[in-house]
């Protein structure tokens, strides 16, 4: 990539903001978001994400720090002169107006001609699968497609930036998972740029270029979905973004990028060193359910350990189980419904064993 | 397939009839819980009202108390002189009346039509005393030259019809002549209708008033954080908890020329001794009072809808590059004016409708048609014209319910 492309078009530097004066609900936020970017903010509720969302949309002022957009500072500039594009969590849709002039709403306090403004419009209908449905109110279309208007509105003006406030909370699973495949589609066939705020992380996983995830105003990890799923930097990435198995343990000995910890009940494991201290300071080992292997061949994996099923809960595809190992009973392994899977009894004692690569020793809870 | 389906028979009754008597019990409880109020406003306020309207076309009096003269009256064509029946059935019934007393009220009803009417009945009872037989008509003309005069006697059976339309007639300014078409009263009694648009007048006024003021303030209080909407709503109700008499006085206290305002600005210098302005006891003073008792009546259904405007409706129409200015005039406003219609309707209907106010600081310029229906109530007794002025007033304001409603449409109504 050029260097062009690669220089920021939406920047916070070093931003801080306190509501009150007393607690910050975002800290010292360094985050940049690429041109054509799809960049998801993702967190537990009170992360200060949608507090993000709100200092770059123009309705809540930055503490201190700067916001960029497009190389110009926006911190002075009111909302309604920043040409960035919202859709809203309850989609905000005027309702005492038309879906044709919801739509022609930014053009006409742009003052766009008239005919543009139509051309856009039914372009813009079209997009979102919606042409014929110009004429009716927001209160008599569904959640859905109400949904599909508040995108096509937030698109209809050409904004230098689409920002979505947890869009699609509303809506039910299927609605939701189409929702999201639109949305991804329309991000690629326009190339727009787009800020997305979501506590869901299979939302986040499945739309994003980048993801940024939050915890207690704080970025945790900026990374590509599969980077964070596979290679969580700190154990709040680890455990928020997908299903985890984590072991306390101690550190005994760091040999380059790998370490050897040793669990309470005397195990010692290898992993791979993230995240931890020296000598003798805790860490918590995270290693993914899939990448365990039951029963497996002699010599196969450094770390091999014994342990007791305690539940087998059959999923179709893979069953999972439960096992109790290293003095924790809520380790979980997916064993896959494969043609050779092995067929586990509760009350067995199995061996399990895993790459080092699979275990990351991150920052103790 | 053409199978006629069976009813379903449960203890050898059909389900339907079940069904209906399970229901019956249910409606029976729900009927006796609401009985005690609607016999209630059955009592209080369908029986009178029913009444007023009932009463502004009555017209019974002359028949009981002077039935001879009635039945006689009906009978004459009203085009020449009555027959001699006539004045022998007039002179037998006043004199019957006389003894029993009622002659008075006789004399009142005959008045509404005819001035001086009174007088001239209760003068000639006297004379009528002691006459015992005919020429009935010599007698009474003798007695009073006016009993010679047709007009007397087309009043007189005007006044004798058991019912009539001549209240109504009246309450627009209008009467029935002597044959029976409708003309203008003389000019000096005509009031009600420049009255009737005085009112309505005096309420739209104070409808725009209350808007202009209340508006601004029921925007305040809807965007504030609750604990200061909270204090603001009491500090708008406040004045409901205190009487509507104290509230009126104050009004005279401040207003008055040698009332605190006019002090006020005599002292600052703003006008001289002399020059104090005259601010109550006039349309003006109606005008302040009013607007500041009905204020409530305005604000308080226009916060309870701009209360459920999302912010974020606002909030998008700014991302969508429209300043505060254009937000308010295109989405604010637009989505409030369910609470304008409420709150302005129900200031009008009750401004329409105002009584103690405008009797206390309206003066003679201030007064409203309640004014006028309480007067014949309480002070000429006419409370055939006081119906007649009543119906048309709840007439003129369900006819403007009815157009609010074509317009506006009344399910965009809220009182929140």
């Amino acid at each position: 990539m050029d260097k062009s492309a690669r220089e920021a078009y939406v920047s916070f530097n070093n931003v801080q903001k306190s509501y009150d004066g007393v607690n910050l609900v975002v800290k010292d936020l360094k985050l940049d978001v690429q041109r054509g970017e799809f960049m998801t903010m993702l967190g537990p509720s009170g992360s200060g994400k949608t507090t993000c969302l709100m200092m770059l949309a123009g309705f809540e002022t930055a503490t201190s720090g700067d916001i960029i957009l497009d190389g110009d500072a926006i911190n002075d500039v009111p909302p309604w002169k920043r040409d960035i594009g919202i859709v809203f969590q309850n989609y905000a849709l005027f309702p005492h107006m038309t879906v044709q002039e919801n739509l022609a709403y930014p053009m006409q306090v742009r003052k766009v001609s008239k005919s543009d403004i139509e051309d856009r419009v039914k372009k813009a209908l079209g997009m979102v699968q919606l042409d014929g449905f110009a004429g009716r109110r927001p209160g008599q279309l569904s959640g859905g497609q109400q949904q599909r208007v508040a995108v096509a509105r937030a698109l209809v003006f050409e904004p230098k930036l689409v920002l979505m406030d947890e869009p699609l909370g509303a809506l039910d699973r299927q609605l939701r998972e189409q929702m999201q495949y639109e949305i991804k589609h329309i991000h690629e066939n326009l190339g727009v740029t787009v800020v997305y705020v979501t506590h869901d992380q299979a939302e986040a996983l499945t739309m994003s270029n980048r993801v940024c995830v939050f915890d207690d105003g704080v970025v945790q990890q900026v990374a590509a979905p599969n980077i964070l799923y596979e290679q969580p930097d700190n154990a709040f990435v680890a455990q928020f973004i997908g299903e985890n198995n984590t072991f306390l343990a101690t550190v005994k000995e760091k040999n380059g990028d790998q370490c050897v910890a040793q669990v309470d009940t005397g195990e010692t494991l290898t992993a791979l060193a993230i995240n931890i201290g020296q000598s003798e300071t805790k860490t918590t080992l995270s290693l993914r359910p899939e990448r365990v292997t039951i029963n497996p061949n002699a010599g196969e994996f450094k770390n091999v350990v014994s342990g007791k099923v305690k539940e087998l809960i059959y999923l179709g595809d893979h069953i999972r189980t439960r096992l109790e190992l290293c003095g924790q009973d809520n380790f979980i392994v997916k064993v896959q419904n494969a043609a050779r899977h092995s067929h586990l009894l509760e009350g067995e004692t199995v061996q399990v064993g895993w790459h080092i690569e699979d275990c990351r020793a991150l920052d103790a809870l | 397939m053409a199978t006629v389906q069976q009813p379903i028979i449960i203890d050898g009754r059909p389900l339907k009839e079940q069904l209906a008597r399970a229901e019956r019990r249910k409606k029976y409880v729900a009927f006796a819980m609401v009985l005690p109020l609607l016999l209630f406003i059955l009592i209080t306020f369908a029986i009178p009202i029913g009444s007023m309207l009932f009463r502004s076309v009555d017209n019974p009096r002359m028949i009981t108390l002077a039935p001879q003269l009635t039945a006689e009256l009906s009978e004459w064509d009203g085009q020449d002189m009555p027959p001699e029946e006539v004045f022998e059935a007039a002179v037998k019934d006043f004199k019957l009346a006389a003894e029993a007393g009622t002659l008075g009220r006789i004399a009142t009803r005959v008045n509404y039509s005819m001035a001086g009417a009174r007088s001239l009945i209760v003068k000639s009872k006297r004379k009528f005393k002691n006459v015992t037989e005919g020429p009935y008509r010599e007698v009474m003309i003798k007695a009073d030259k006016r009993w010679g005069e047709l007009d007397t006697w087309k009043t007189l059976k005007k006044v004798s019809v058991p019912y009539t339309p001549v209240y109504f007639l009246n309450a627009i300014d209008r009467d029935l002549d002597g044959d029976g078409n409708i003309v203008k009263q003389p000019s000096e009694k005509r009031i009600y209708v420049k009255l009737f648009v005085r009112t309505l007048w005096i309420a739209l006024l104070v409808t725009v008033l209350t808007l202009i003021l209340g508006y601004p303030i029921a925007y305040l209080i809807s965007t504030q954080p609750p604990r200061i909407s909270n204090l603001l709503i009491i500090m708008v109700l406040l004045p409901f908890w205190t009487s509507l008499l104290v509230r009126t006085t104050s009004w005279i206290v401040l207003l008055q020329t040698q009332g605190v305002l006019n002090d006020l600005m005599v002292w600052m210098g703003v006008i001289s001794d002399d020059g104090r302005i005259q601010m109550i006891y006039n349309l003006q003073g109606t005008l302040i009072a009013m607007t500041q008792i009905l204020l409530p009546f305005m604000v308080l259904p226009m916060y309870s809808v701009m209360k459920t405007i999302p912010l974020s409706e606002l909030r998008a129409s700014q991302s969508l590059g429209a300043n505060p200015f254009i937000t308010f005039f295109r989405i604010f406003l637009p989505r409030s004016i369910p609470g304008i219609g409420a709150g302005g309707l129900l200031v009008f209907v009750v401004s329409v409708g105002y009584y103690i106010t405008p009797a206390l600081v309206g003066g003679a310029k201030g007064q409203m048609i309640s004014n006028q229906i309480a007067f014949h109530m309480k002070s000429s007794l006419n409370w055939g014209l006081a119906a007649a002025l009543g119906t048309i007033l709840l007439v003129g304001v369900l006819v403007l319910y009815w157009l609010y409603d074509k317009v506006v449409g009344i399910d965009k109504m809220k009182l929140g």
